[in-house]
């Protein structure tokens, strides 16, 4: 089963390492990745999904997650109504006597002509992902030369903003703030 | 807010920043690209000491060693390359024992990063795995907060290593030195502390229903410094304690409570009583394949509840029923209040008869002609009127020693537990003579553990470091020599290793040295290295193929330990 999660981390140098490299040692496959700016500057916002299937595991990712320093927020959205997207641009073989056909399929399919070549045209989907699988097996036939994906980026549904504790749900302790005095001796 | 303003150089800004952490010493080991950092301490020596190691690992246990018998963090300090690199295992031993250390290690000017410049190593992302933390200090003016912060998050939460790479030309650049006195903010670390009111009268009704309850002390009791609160809840409900390796000194050797060690290598009665017991409270430990055995079969019977600071651990290794993420000290005076007074009679008859099939078993109790590694422990033990500072390596000794010394207080046991880092007890124990004065300090180590750091018998003469050497010498690896006997059929395949005359090693290093292999020569020889102010080395040659008992094979249930058969005729009993 895929879990998506989501990160919220310090937009800071050999952060998405630090990220990546914890997938690594816990041997898990990311299934995709996609990362940008979100709406606080200084902050990036990670979509991860991954195809564990363990649930003991998954929390241990998101749990592992949090620890680093630079990661500020994480949710482990997989059971969260949710907004799930990805941009995928297909680049597919054209000819004169087709090209009205493919035009079509791209408005039912709701994809948009990027870019016209001689023999070949470029269309944009933003979609979810099952819709976007439909539209590449539609187009398949008539020849794909490439294909890109963005990866998918996920929001979840309603007014608020999700309630991302620092921790994982249910957890529910406090937290010190950073800026309460500590000792400088632990014992 | 009050600020000071200086221009200084990168280095300088590196001593005046440590000196404000409260540094006073530190371990470390020159080279090409820390020469600007050493050059500016002579400017800093009357603040802080530095003590030089013969091998960059040898600095990063000192550093554990100083900051695990102190509390205080530790610093270690290496050049780029090879320097930096020989730091992994220190920090590694560090990581898997929540040990605070910050280490410091010069890089290659920022222009040439990348090239593949002369002892050019990529150490942040190397050490990655292996550290709390890192930073790459690629800017002049990112240093004194760099700093600030690794000295914060290495002592904070979880304990852990934090590693500073400074390139050369950051060391010699110049700014206005302002050391920032804001307060630190690291918006995605914040440490948890307090459990929730639902969780507090959650654990108090478990605790108030158990019959069969036990307290699993972990290395987080004394990083917390709860010892007395762990002693506290156990007298007031009548709970016995059983202790992690690293758990050991959570409660008093000799209390009636205390089930000793657990796991592996663990009592029996300790062990008999985790897989017995209806509830146990995990505090401060992890619950690590050496302490559980087999998963499946774990404790069958018992609710569980496990209080950590670390959220990664809870439901990691064992499924428990309530998991509470916060600090155990405020988690404990949350709890203890609500904690009913209760006798347990039948639980604590239980736990005394497998005490005393075990006191029948005691190696103790055998009469041999050669030496037997637990009645050396046994006698340093009663030599040192369990008051010392132990500092034990890995292996057999490392086992002997947690069974066989008594330890009545924290930080008086000092072991690389998660790692297992042979090679850790000796420099371990020269940090621990850098914080420790009102006690004695002895090393327990192996013939082979010795041989893997035995350089650091210079630092240690050179720092005449008030350490006792304990080398058990049985001729083998001899854990892996067990392993091989038990599982292998004995087949021991290069596990007997050729030592040097140790004693003359010691005459070597210019320190005294002596060969015990009598019972009776242990506590003189003692006398005497405890009537030398200064590092002494003791070789006790022991019997070569001595097992430790009990032993639960790694993956078997922890109930079914292979034990020490019944020592029969001239057990003191009889």
């Amino acid at each position: 089963m895929q879990h998506t999660i989501i990160a919220l981390v310090e937009d800071k140098p050999g952060v998405l390492n630090r990220i990546v490299s914890l997938f690594r040692r816990r041997n898990y496959n990311i299934k995709s990745l996609a990362v940008g700016p979100c709406e606080t500057p200084g902050v990036s916002r990670l979509t991860i999904v991954t195809d564990e299937n363990d649930s003991i595991r998954q929390n241990l990712v998101c749990n592992n997650l949090l620890k680093l320093i630079n990661v500020i927020e994480v949710e482990d959205v997989t059971n969260v109504p949710t907004v799930i997207r990805e941009n995928v641009l297909i680049k597919v073989q054209v000819n004169a006597q087709n090209r009205e056909e493919l035009k079509n399929i791209a408005k039912e399919r709701n994809a948009r002509i990027v870019d016209e070549g001689e023999r070949s045209m470029i269309l944009e989907v933003t979609e979810s992902v099952g819709k976007i699988q439909a539209t590449i097996d539609v187009l398949r036939p008539y020849g794909i030369l490439e294909i890109v994906r963005s990866g998918k980026i996920a929001i979840t549904r309603g007014d608020d903003r999700p309630e991302i504790k620092n921790g994982v749900a249910g957890r529910g302790t406090e937290s010190s703030r950073a800026t309460e005095q500590v000792n400088n001796y632990l014992y | 807010m009050g600020k000071e303003k200086r221009e200084l150089t990168g280095a300088e800004i590196f001593w005046e920043c440590l000196i404000r952490e409260g540094v006073e010493v530190i371990f470390g080991y020159p080279g090409g690209y820390t020469l600007p950092i050493y050059d500016a301490l002579t400017k800093y020596q009357d603040k802080v000491r530095h003590v030089l190691t013969r091998h960059e690992q040898g600095a990063t246990h000192m550093a554990d060693g100083f900051a695990r018998a102190s509390g205080k963090v530790g610093v270690a300090m290496a050049t780029s390359g090879p320097g930096a690199t020989n730091m992994i295992t220190g920090l590694a031993t560090a990581m898997m024992d929540s040990s605070p250390i910050v280490c410091i290690t010069g890089q290659v000017p920022t222009n040439v990063i990348g090239t593949d410049a002369f002892q050019e190593t990529d150490i942040t992302g190397a050490t990655l795995p292996v550290t709390k933390h890192s930073y790459l200090v690629s800017d002049i003016r990112d240093l004194a907060h760099s700093i600030r912060e690794a000295f914060y998050i290495a002592r904070t939460g979880r304990p852990g290593p934090v590693l500073i790479d400074i390139p050369k030309d950051v060391q010699n650049a110049k700014t206005e030195f302002v050391y920032p006195t804001s307060p630190i903010v690291l918006p995605g670390y914040h440490p948890p502390r307090r459990a929730t009111g639902e969780q507090v009268s959650r654990a108090l009704e478990m605790i108030n229903e158990a019959k069969r309850p036990v307290i699993l002390a972990g290395h987080g009791v004394l990083i917390s410094g709860t010892a007395n609160q762990i002693r506290e809840l156990a007298e007031k409900g009548n709970i016995p304690v059983a202790t992690t390796l690293l758990g050991i000194g959570s409660i008093p050797d000799q209390h009636p409570l205390n089930l000793g060690m657990m796991g592996m290598h663990g009592k029996a009665q300790a062990n008999h009583a985790v897989q017995n017991a209806d509830l146990l409270i995990a505090c401060g430990m992890r619950f690590d394949d050496r302490v559980i055995g087999k998963v499946s079969t774990y404790s069958p019977k018992s609710k569980k509840i496990h209080i950590d600071i670390d959220a990664v651990e809870l439901n990691k290794n064992i499924k428990v029923d309530l998991a509470i993420n916060a600090d155990l000290a405020v988690v404990l005076r949350q709890i203890i209040p609500g904690v009913r007074v209760r006798k347990h009679a039948h639980w604590t008859r239980k736990i005394k008869e497998w005490i005393k099939d075990a006191d029948r078993r005691d190696i103790l109790n055998k009469k041999t002609d050669v030496l037997i590694g637990a009645q050396v422990i046994n006698k340093i033990w009663e030599g040192t009127e369990g008051k010392a500072v132990v500092v034990s390596d890995v292996g057999q000794n490392q086992m002997i020693e947690a069974q066989y010394y008594g330890h009545d207080e924290p930080h008086t046991h000092i072991t690389s537990g998660g790692l297992g880092t042979m090679g850790f007890g000796l420099p371990a124990a020269i940090g621990t003579s850098f914080a420790v004065k009102d006690r004695e300090i002895w090393v327990v180590v192996g013939d082979g553990g010795i041989q893997m750091t035995i350089s650091e018998l210079a630092t240690a003469v050179q720092e005449n470091a008030n350490i006792k050497i304990a080398i058990i010498n049985n001729g083998y690896l001899g854990m892996v020599r067990q392993w091989q006997q038990l599982f292998y059929n004995a087949r021991y395949v290069e596990t007997p290793i050729y030592s040097p005359d140790f004693v003359k090693v010691a005459e070597a290093y210019r320190m005294p040295g002596y060969r015990v292999d009598k019972i009776e020569d242990i506590i003189p020889t003692m006398r005497k290295a405890q009537a030398h102010q200064g590092p002494v080395l003791i070789e006790f040659v022991v019997e070569k193929h001595d097992t430790v008992y009990p032993m639960v094979p790694a993956g078997e249930p922890l109930h079914e330990m292979v034990r020490r058969p019944h020592v029969p005729s001239d057990a003191k009993e009889n």
